[in-house]
Parts: C-alpha cells; structure tokens; sequence
C-alpha cells in the first residue's frame, strides 16, 4: 500500500507519466488475455489431434506396451481425467509458472526451454541486429536517390521472394564449400553464427527495408526537411536525424512481423545448420507429439509477443511525444 | 555597394516544364522585398533556388545569380551548405510541418548553431533562450523543451523564426510566414519579421495575399506564371497598378469599399467600374434557430472544457450570417451542434421550427439533407479515388436521384451552377486546384437542394485571387436559389464581405451581434475592435488609417 500510495503521489503531478502508466496498464491486462487465448487455443488444437499421448509417452521405436503400463501412465499424466480438469488442471499449474514435463525428456518443460535458449536468443537478435541495420543503411542511402533506389529495391524483392532454406543453402554453397571461409554446421564460437545470422536475416531485412524506404520518402517531401536543409546541413545527416525517426515509427510498428520471422525462421535455420535451440526443440517436440513441450513452447512464444509488443507500445511513446500529450 | 541579392534572368525548369522563367530583381541591405502571386506563380521556386534548394529534379539556369557579391551559379552543394543557415535564413509557412514534429523547439533552434558556430552546449541552450527571449515567445527556458504541437500557432511560427535567425544571417526568406495564422496573430508575426528587417541585412517576403506584404515591404513584385509582371515600390503598386494581373489581385481583397460588388475579374473587363452582385431577396422565415446552446468536452485531464456557452441564433431563408472568431472560439461546434452532428448539453436546435431532439432518426435524416456543409479544405472531404462524377452524383444518390441518364444530367447542370463543366467529371479531386475542388464541394452541397449551408472557412486555404471567384459565386448562388449561408472564417475581411449578419465568438461565448455594418462601424467590444485592427489593408505604413475597416 505504500508503494503505490508513493507510486501515486509520485505520478500525481505528471500528467504523462499517468498517461503512459495507464497505457502500459491497460498493455499488460491484455497481454494476460493473450497468454490465456494462446494457451487455451493450444490445448484444444492438440488434444483434437495429438493422438494418444500416453502411447507416445512410452513408445520407444517398435515397442509395444501392454494396457496396464498404458493405464498407469494415463493415470500419472492425469490423463484418464476428463478434459475441462485436465484444462483446468493445466491452467492452475500455468498461473504458477509450471510449464509442466515433457513426455519425451522427462525434464521439466521450462528447464528444457531455458536450456536451449540461450543459444536461439543469441542466433534470434544477432538476426534482429543485422536486419534492422541492413534495412536502415540500405533504405537511408537509396532512397530518392535514383539508380541506386531500384537497384536496392530489386535486390531486396528477390531476397524477401526466396524461402529461408534457399537462401541457407546458397550462403552455404558459397562461403562453406567453395570458399571455405565459414563452418558448415555447429554452435561453437562467433563464427559458427555468421551464417546462420544472415540467413535468418536477410528475408527479414529486406522486407523492412522496402517499408522504411517508403516511409522515408514520404517523410522526406515534408517541409520540415526543407526547412533542416535550409539551415545548411548535409542531406544524409539530414536523413538520419530528422527523417529516420518517423520512419522508425513504422519498423517499430512492424516488430511483430520480426518476432515471427525469427521465430519461425529459427526453425529451419537451426535445423539447417544444424543447432541447438528452441528452434530444433520446436521441431522435435512437434514430431514426437510431446504434448506438455508444444504447450509449453506455445505459451512462451505468446509470452515473447507480449513482451515485444509492450516494450514496442513503450518505444512509441519516446519516438513520439505527441502519442501521449494528445 | 553591393547589393545583397542580385538576380537576372533567372529559370528554373522541372522535367522539361519550366516554372520560373526569366526573373530578375534585387534587394538591397535594409530593404524589404514581396514577391506575390498564387499558388503556381513560380514564387517559392524562386525563393527556394537562392538557397541552393530549387527541389528534386530541378534545372536551374541564370545569367547572374549573386549574393553579397559573390557569383553563386557554381555553387556545389558543399559551399552552399556554409551559407545556408549562417548567412540566409529561411522561414516556410505553417510551422506546424515545418518543424520537425518529434523534436523539442529549442533543438530545432539550436541546430544551425551547432552547425555554423564553435558552440558548446550550454552556449547554444543560453543563445536559444536569447532567440525566443527576442521572437517574443515568454518563458523561454519552458518553451524551448516543448514539441511544436504543444505551442500556439504564433508561438509556433516565433520558434521557426528564431531557427531561422539564429546564426545572424544577412539574408532572411520568408515563405508565406502567416498563412496559417489568425489575423491577430498574423499581424504580430509580421511586425516581428519588420522588426528584424534592420539587424538582418534583407527580407525577402513571399504571399499571395498584397494585403499582408503591404504593410511591411518597401517594394513589391508581382508574379504570375514564372515571371515578374510588375516590380515597383508598394506605394506605387498598390496606388497606381499598371498591369491588369495586379489591379485583379488587388480588387480581389475584400475592403471596405467592395462589399455588394464583386471581388473576381473572371466576367469583367479591367478598369471598368465595380459590378455589383445580384442582391438576394430581403431574408425570410427562419429556418434554422439554436436557443441558449451549450456543450463541454473532456479535456486531456479528465476535466470538461465548455467549447461553446449560452449560443442563441437565428438563420432566415436566402441570407448569410457570419460567425466570426479565433482558432478555439467555438464556431466549428456551434456549426456542428446546428447540424445535429453533436448533441448540445443544453439548449435547442430547431429545423424549421421542429427541434432536433423532438424528431426520429428516419426524420433527422430527411432534415439533415436540407442543411449541407462546405470544408474548408475539400481534399480531405473527398475520396482521393472518386471522379467528380462519383462526388456528386453520390450525394445525388443520398437526395433521391436513381442512377442514369437523369442522375447523368443533374450533375453536369450541378458542375454549370458552380462555373465548371461536364468535362471535369472524369477528373479526380488531386487533379483539381484549389479552386476547382472548392467548387465541386459546393456543387456537392448543392445536390441536394439545401436550404442551408455551413461554410466552415470556405476559403481560408485558397489565395486571394481564387477566394475572390468562390466568394462570388457563393453569393450568386444565393441569389439563384435562395438559400441560407452560416459563414464561418476567423478572416474578418471575408466575413464582412460576404455576411448579412454576423455573430463574434469567443472562447465559446457570442460577444457581439448584429447586421455586419454596424458591428464592423460601430464595435462594442474591445476583442470586436482588436481584431478590426489585424485586417491586413491595402495601404502601406506611411499611409496607415487609424480607422477601422468600414469607417469612413
């Protein structure tokens, strides 16, 4: 009570403070309601098709267990329960923080994630990183600026027109087998990560590279640039100080699609370069119908969205000031 | 001794279409120059090109071109990156998008500082403290850490001229500086540009409106078409015009004397004498009344802020009451409350006697077609990708019109009351000017054969000129088809032009009321006086009347 009292008293003279407190309040009540939706969806899609999971559970390669093994599993798992408890059953442990075990691992599903995402968070925002600096550098120097606009432009279709598996496979080809400069596969060391980066990167930056260009023409023809030209500065610092920022707003807004792309991108991109990570999880986890795994790796996905997109919503409040004094 | 800016046979081309074409002036240290003409004269290319900046794609082409001496035709964008900002500054018109929105004033401000001079930070904060301190804008150290959109207009159009100034430049630009302003405020920011005149070496003013420039240039050219028609001392011009284009422009401002005639020279051969506009009928029986109106919205904070208070009006058939007042006095939502498009707090809006509220929706629907309303800007009342055909002939379909060869007709006869033709149907509202879009609104408003329409600043964002022709065309249709005009402009000039009546608002309240004569001979008020005394006049400063506007 008397932190938010103090909270209060502290937020009292600051009208925008309340404003962006609200803001994030009202963000973080619907990120709950996204996290539930996300998990709640889960959990009906797989129990509508997952098959029999205490099968899966014990199943080795060719075994064939004998009902009364199958029934004490059932009865472990909880699953001879009906299905609102299971569900019921799933969301209590969920608002504890209990991700629940993996059938296949035999560990705890959280365990299992934080284990492995270390290496996809690292894969994840060195992609992040090089796209967003690919995008900014290709759209800041191209844009207007005629032939380098089109050349820019082409390259960028192609690369956001070609599936991510393709464009590992070519990285590959060329600086692995013909070049041998970079390693084939692996997780060891900042070199093992260059290709695996780009891969993951350059479909991603691309497509925000055509957007951020569009919007920095747009921006460019206001007569505030005019006016910052007018004063004798350089057309590039120009772009950059003036004309970048309300383009940002539109990268900004387009985070989601990046989370996605990395995200599923990771997928392939790990398993292509064969990697450890939530990516390579994903996929097993999938395939061997390790139920308790895909909630999990689910909910977590959904948990990252949320996060992202408050941490977005927060980022548009400082790029734009007059989102809040409005 | 030099002169600061010499300028010859000056052209500046786009794509093969050429925009200025063959301008030549000077300008003096001390002097103050107008270039005027409307929108596509050549004016802000040609100001635009004497800091390097005539625009993509431009070709620039003169046989001298100096500042200061200095030839600067050969000028690489390097060596004019050192002038501009330091030596030449440049002020555009409406601060709002001329700042950049996401950056705190005195950042803006600071800018050239940072760029021309060895400044360290603190220096440059204390030398845009001074700046604002000198443009006039209170509480500078708060101002300074504000966004443009946090200030006034003024305010606003004070801080872009402090960026402008900030380094000392010998050369000022101004763009149109107070297009976007209230006459009042527009008044302050002149005086501030006239101010600097003398510290600042030279000023190079440009307008569409002669009334505005009049009052601070020593000479003044007129432009049309890329070239200078008439250069002369302003009190020569605006005395004696000699070319046919500047006696059109200045008959175009509504003055004292113009009320009754008409303000374009479309239909009439120059030097006649005035035609007067077809008197509409004595006005009729009211048909639409608002008694003791009052509405309050939330503010940011939660708290209500009251936008109009105690509002008692009457419109009668065929004529034009004007509702005068600054940006925020109220008028929009009186407008709005009169057209049932918001619900008052208190008081009564009737239509023909019958109150809004005593009517069902089915029935507000059917009244609501009797009133129309005109924009002040129709680009952004209209579908980008609808033809005119599809503008009017929607509202055709909303009055009753089937779709076909009738609906067909009505709406070229509709494009023939507002002066255009049936081959503009095709045309989409970007390939409109100004002007032109005016017209289709109004024609829009007309589909419905109205007995009321709402001109909320109708011709605010129009040049002098061009507002001349809509002004007389609005009162020729209300000659035609007797209908009722609520006149809406914060321009006093306009209003007393066009109105019957008129009503001054502010800060939600009417101050004064009565026939537009006597409110604008006679005022009662202080505000009524004041703003009297911001219409831009015909005259220069030796010849300033002290009386205002109608006394004579």
């Amino acid at each position: 009570m008397t932190t938010r009292g103090a909270t209060a008293t502290l937020l009292a003279g600051h009208p925008t403070l309340v404003a962006i407190a609200k803001r994030i309040g009202v963000r973080l009540l619907a990120g709950v309601g996204v996290l539930w939706g996300a998990a709640t969806l889960s959990f009906i899609a797989l129990h509508v098709t997952a098959g029999d999971a205490a099968l899966s559970t014990v199943a080795g390669q060719g075994a064939n267990p004998t009902k009364e093994v199958l029934d004490q599993v059932r009865r472990d798992l909880g699953l001879d329960q009906p299905l609102y408890h299971q569900y019921l059953d799933y969301l209590g442990r969920l608002l504890h923080g209990d991700l629940g075990r993996s059938y296949q691992q035999r560990i705890a599903v959280s365990q299992a994630i934080s284990e492995q995402l270390g290496q996809t968070v690292q894969l994840a925002v060195a992609a992040a990183a090089v796209a967003v600096l690919l995008a900014i550098a290709a759209a800041v120097l191209t844009a207007r600026r005629r032939p380098w606009r089109s050349i820019a432009s082409g390259v960028e279709l192609t690369l956001s027109a070609t599936p991510t598996f393709v464009i590992g496979i070519v990285l590959l080809i060329v600086f692995s087998f013909t070049l041998k400069v970079l390693p084939v596969s692996g997780n060891d060391g900042p070199r093992a990560l260059i290709l695996p980066t780009l891969t993951l990167a350059l479909p991603i930056g691309a497509v925000l590279a055509q957007v951020l260009r569009g919007e920095l023409e747009e921006v460019l023809e206001q007569p505030f640039i005019l006016t910052a030209r007018s004063r004798g500065m350089r057309d590039t610092v120009v772009r950059v100080r003036h004309a970048l920022r309300h383009a940002l707003v539109q990268i900004v807004t387009m985070s989601g699609f990046v989370v996605g792309g990395l995200l599923g991108g990771a997928v392939i991109t790990e398993t292509l370069f064969v990697r450890q990570g939530v990516g390579q999880l994903m996929l097993s986890a999938v395939t061997t119908k390790d139920i308790p795994m895909v909630l999990g790796l689910v909910v977590f996905a959904a948990f990252v969205y949320v996060v992202v997109n408050l941490l977005v919503d927060i980022a548009y409040t400082v790029i734009d000031p007059r989102l809040v004094t409005r | 001794m030099t002169s600061l800016l010499e300028v010859t046979g000056l052209k500046v081309s786009f794509h093969g279409t050429t925009v200025v074409d063959g301008v030549s002036f000077t300008l003096q240290r001390g002097e103050c120059l107008a270039l005027v003409g409307e929108s596509g004269s050549g004016k802000s290319v040609t100001t635009r090109t004497l800091v390097g900046l005539p625009g993509y794609g431009a070709r620039v082409h003169a046989e001298r071109l100096r500042f200061d001496g200095t030839d600067v035709t050969g000028f690489t964008d390097r060596t004019w990156r050192r002038v501009r900002g330091a030596r030449i500054g440049f002020v555009l018109q409406d601060a709002m998008a001329s700042l950049d929105p996401l950056r705190p004033v005195g950042r803006e401000i600071a800018e050239p500082l940072a760029l021309h001079t060895s400044m360290n930070r603190a220096a440059r904060a204390a030398r845009v403290h001074e700046l604002l301190h000198s443009v006039g804008v209170p509480e500078p150290e708060v101002r300074a850490a504000q966004y443009p959109h946090q200030l006034s207009g003024g305010l606003r159009q004070r801080a872009l001229i402090a960026s402008a100034i900030a380094c000392g430049p010998e050369l000022l630009l101004a763009d149109e500086p107070t297009t976007a302003l209230d006459a009042t405020v527009a008044l302050q920011v002149l005086d501030l540009l006239g101010s600097l005149k003398g510290n600042s070496g030279g000023l190079l003013i440009v307008s569409h409106d002669l009334a505005v420039v009049a009052r601070l240039a020593d000479r003044v050219a007129v432009m049309k078409n890329g070239r200078i028609v008439e250069l002369g001392d302003t009190e020569a011009v605006l005395q004696d015009p000699q070319h046919p284009y500047t006696k059109a422009l200045l008959a175009a401002v509504p003055s004292e004397h113009a009320k009754g005639t008409r303000l374009s020279a479309v239909e009439r051969p120059a030097a006649s004498a005035p035609v007067s506009v077809p008197v509409p009928a004595p006005a009729g029986t009211p048909v639409l009344t608002a008694v003791e109106l009052r509405k309050s919205f939330p503010g940011p904070d939660g708290v209500a802020r009251i936008a109009v208070e105690d509002v008692s009006l009457t419109l009668r058939a065929g004529e034009t009451l004007g509702i005068v007042g600054e940006s925020g006095s109220g008028k929009s939502t009186t407008a709005r409350l009169l057209l049932g498009l918001e619900t008052p707090d208190a008081g009564e809006v009737r239509v023909d006697g019958t109150p809004w509220t005593a009517l069902t929706p089915e029935q507000q629907r059917a009244h609501r077609r009797r009133l129309q309303i005109v924009y002040q800007d129709p680009l952004s009342s209209f579908d980008p990708r609808y033809t005119v055909d599809r503008v009017i002939g929607e509202a055709l379909g909303v009055a009753g019109y089937p779709r076909g060869t009738r609906r067909r007709d009505r709406t070229v006869e509709l494009l023939e009351m507002v002066a255009l033709d049936a081959g503009y149907l095709r045309r989409r509202p970007l390939e409109l000017s100004g002007g032109q879009r005016q017209r289709v609104a109004v024609a829009r408003a007309l589909a419905a054969e109205p007995e009321v329409i709402v001109c909320d600043e109708p011709v605010s964002a129009l040049d002098v000129s061009v507002q001349a022709q809509i002004l007389d065309l609005l009162a020729d249709l209300q000659a035609r088809l007797r209908v009722a005009y609520l006149f809406i402009s914060h321009d006093l000039g306009v209003v007393y032009h066009a109105s019957d009546r008129v009503l001054v608002m502010r800060q939600g309240r009417v101050l004064e009321s009565g026939d537009v004569r006597s409110v604008f001979t006679d005022p009662q008020h202080d505000y009524t006086r004041e703003l009297l005394a911001a219409i831009p006049r015909l005259t220069t400063r030796s010849a300033q009347p002290p009386t205002p506007l109608g006394v004579s």
